[in-house]
């Protein structure tokens, strides 16, 4: 009892990135806690996926394999998790910030009265003393996101109310086996006890899912362009500099929101987070929502005419310049001095 | 759908898309009073979405449905310029600290009251970017929930939707009652119209009437009314409300210090450009 809990999401029949980097995290967070890890697996002909969620440290797996559950649907999930809660109570329950997670999430934590902190950035446990009553509450999750356009870093608590709930993007944890011969215990779920006819109102007409085309988080070299480089146009010159390099483009949320580029290359708090080796920042001032997504980056070279613009105080190299006019510098002596 | 009687949630959000250098005091707290407070932007989208229901069928109402100060009104008076019929303003300090929990308990109650078959709102504001409080309302009433809507439409008694997701979309069949978000990549809004602009210059809340002062509502002249309601309207239990109602608490809040990296500082020059090239290839950053 009360142990975390990792919901996991499936791609294509198989555990998401997410979910798997969820189950790292949230293994290292059961040590520090010294509880156990559950993984929640809901969807159709799922035989053996266990084997698959073992490996990074999973002591329970619950699973859940029923027609009804073959694609996502709010109200059979919900019922099935919170169901689920009830008997078991986590203490904390983690999930991916994907469209999935983002519309179950609320969802579970409404019916549970659950605190619930969206695309947390930072997942850590600790103690919160409540001077009023003299209280102190030992091993909270603390829930640490970039709030009000980013412009603060809030660390969220829910001190009374279980299970602890977090969405986190995908990308933000890293993903790693503990051992691949890690052992735990298979549990199947009896979802017809859970399931009531209603949850089933909504239905499923058609679905048309595209393999993922662009991925920017495996990109080694990323020119990621903002608000400045001014017009989808001017993104050309991006694509050509990235495609040089070998690299793929990116772009901060106003460019997306201006419609400069697709939300699949948002990087950010609201996109993916990314490593690269090397990471050009065009036109981007660098909110915190932004650089919250890509400070881990190897080398970062940030181009744009604002010398006081936060993106170059975390800058390897600042270029203090129009973005039209350094880019084609770039490709013009890179062109000249590459082998 | 004839006659059906829609709710739309919309939120006055400061506009943190604008953020200024001046947006933080020196303590570190938000200078909310240097930020435009604006219209939620996919609450509108969720709006014109409601609006577009509306014109298709006979009877059709649209409610606007917002919980905020007394300042939030704006953004009642900005939907009935755009073609909504008349809006509610939740407004109680017992409101004050709520988090999207409590927030979501407030709305499903004043939701319970206007008894509504079908809730819009938008997939989330631009201040939390949380996107909880439409599935939480649609838990708390029981219903179903459509979330990242762009496109919809009845067939029969049922609404098609078309939802859009990370990887592709969605075409889902849903009865209602039905909560329904819709995203940023719906159609925009209409703009004002002009007539509904006179109509509606002066519609003001109880609190606003009572503090204004204008020639016009001096003058005795009508003025449409915003109904207001606090916690005693809607039956809530102010334990649920504020921040006794949250189980969520900020424990700390920091302001963002990015910590200075020794940066090489470069101009936009061929020489500059052509060296930084130069020792990128050498260091196998690229190449």
């Amino acid at each position: 009892m009360n142990n975390l809990f990792v919901f996991c999401e499936l791609d294509e029949g198989r555990p998401a990135e997410v979910s798997l980097e969820l189950l790292t995290r949230g293994r290292s967070l059961a040590d520090t806690l010294g509880c156990r890890l559950e993984a929640l697996v809901l969807g159709s002909g799922l035989d053996g996926i266990e084997n698959e969620l073992f490996p990074y440290g999973v002591d329970v797996v619950h699973l859940g394999d029923d027609p009804v559950l073959e694609h996502y649907r709010t109200m059979p999930y919900t019922s099935v998790i919170t169901g689920l809660f009830k008997q078991e109570q986590p203490q904390i329950a983690l999930m991916g910030a994907t469209t999935t997670g983002r519309d179950l999430g609320p969802r579970v934590s409404s019916a549970l009265h659950s605190g619930l902190t969206a695309d947390c950035t930072s997942l850590e446990i600790g103690d919160h003393y409540v001077k009023k009553t003299d209280t102190t509450y030992k091993n909270l999750l603390y829930q640490i996101r970039p709030a009000f356009g980013g412009n603060i870093i809030a660390t969220i608590i829910n001190p009374d109310h279980r299970p602890q709930m977090a969405t986190v993007r995908e990308g933000v944890m890293k993903r790693e086996i503990i051992n691949k011969n890690y052992r735990g215990e298979l549990r199947r779920i009896d979802v017809s006890a859970f399931i009531k006819p209603e949850d089933l109102a909504v239905e499923i007409i058609e679905r048309h899912m595209e393999a993922r085309k662009v991925d920017i988080k495996s990109a080694q070299i990323i020119v990621s362009g903002g608000y400045g480089v001014g017009s989808k146009e001017n993104f050309a010159m991006l694509y050509e500099l990235a495609s040089l390099l070998g690299g793929e483009v990116a772009a901060s949320r106003a460019a997306v929101d201006a419609g400069y580029a697709g939300h699949e290359r948002q990087v950010g708090q609201t996109g993916v987070t990314v490593r690269p080796k090397l990471y050009i920042a065009c036109g981007i001032s660098g909110q915190i929502q932004h650089t919250a997504g890509m400070n881990q980056s190897g080398k970062i070279i940030a181009i744009n005419n604002d010398p006081m613009a936060p993106i170059n105080s975390i800058a390897d190299y600042v270029i203090n310049g129009d973005v039209a006019e350094v880019i084609p510098r770039l490709i013009k002596y890179y062109k000249a001095n590459a082998r | 759908m004839n006659g059906i009687k829609i709710v739309v949630l919309a939120k006055q959000v400061p506009d943190t898309r604008n953020v200024g250098p001046d947006a933080m005091k020196a303590d570190g707290t938000v200078n909310r009073s240097v930020l435009p407070a604006i219209f939620n932007p996919e609450d509108l989208n969720a709006l014109e979405q409601a609006l577009r229901i509306k014109e298709s069928y006979e009877g059709v109402t649209v409610t606007l449905l917002t919980m905020g100060p007394v300042r939030a009104a704006e953004i009642i008076r900005e939907g009935l310029y755009r073609g909504a019929d008349d809006g509610i303003l939740l407004t109680d300090r017992a409101f004050a600290g709520s988090d999207t929990l409590a927030t979501s308990y407030a709305l499903a109650l004043a939701v319970r009251r206007l008894a509504p078959d079908l809730v819009i709102g938008g997939r989330q504001a631009i201040d939390g970017d949380t996107a909880q409080v439409g599935p939480q309302v649609a838990e708390k009433l029981g219903w179903p929930q459509v979330t990242y809507a762009e496109e919809m439409h009845f067939e029969g008694e049922r609404l098609i939707i078309r939802r859009r997701l990370e990887r592709g979309v969605e075409n889902v069949s849903a009865p209602l009652p039905l909560v329904v978000t819709v995203n940023g990549t719906a159609p925009a809004c209409r703009y004002r119209n002009a007539k509904l602009v006179m109509k509606y210059k002066y519609a003001r809340t109880d609190t606003e009437l009572q503090a204004e002062s204008s020639d016009y509502i001096a003058a005795g002249r009508p003025a449409i009314k915003i109904t207001e309601w606090g916690v005693d309207a809607i039956g809530a239990d102010p334990e649920k409300l504020g921040l006794s109602g949250s189980p969520t608490k900020v424990k700390e809040i920091e302001n963002v210090i990015l910590q200075s990296k020794e940066s090489k500082r470069l101009t936009a020059s061929d020489g500059d450009i052509e060296s930084l090239v130069r020792e990128l290839l050498e260091n196998h950053t690229i190449g």
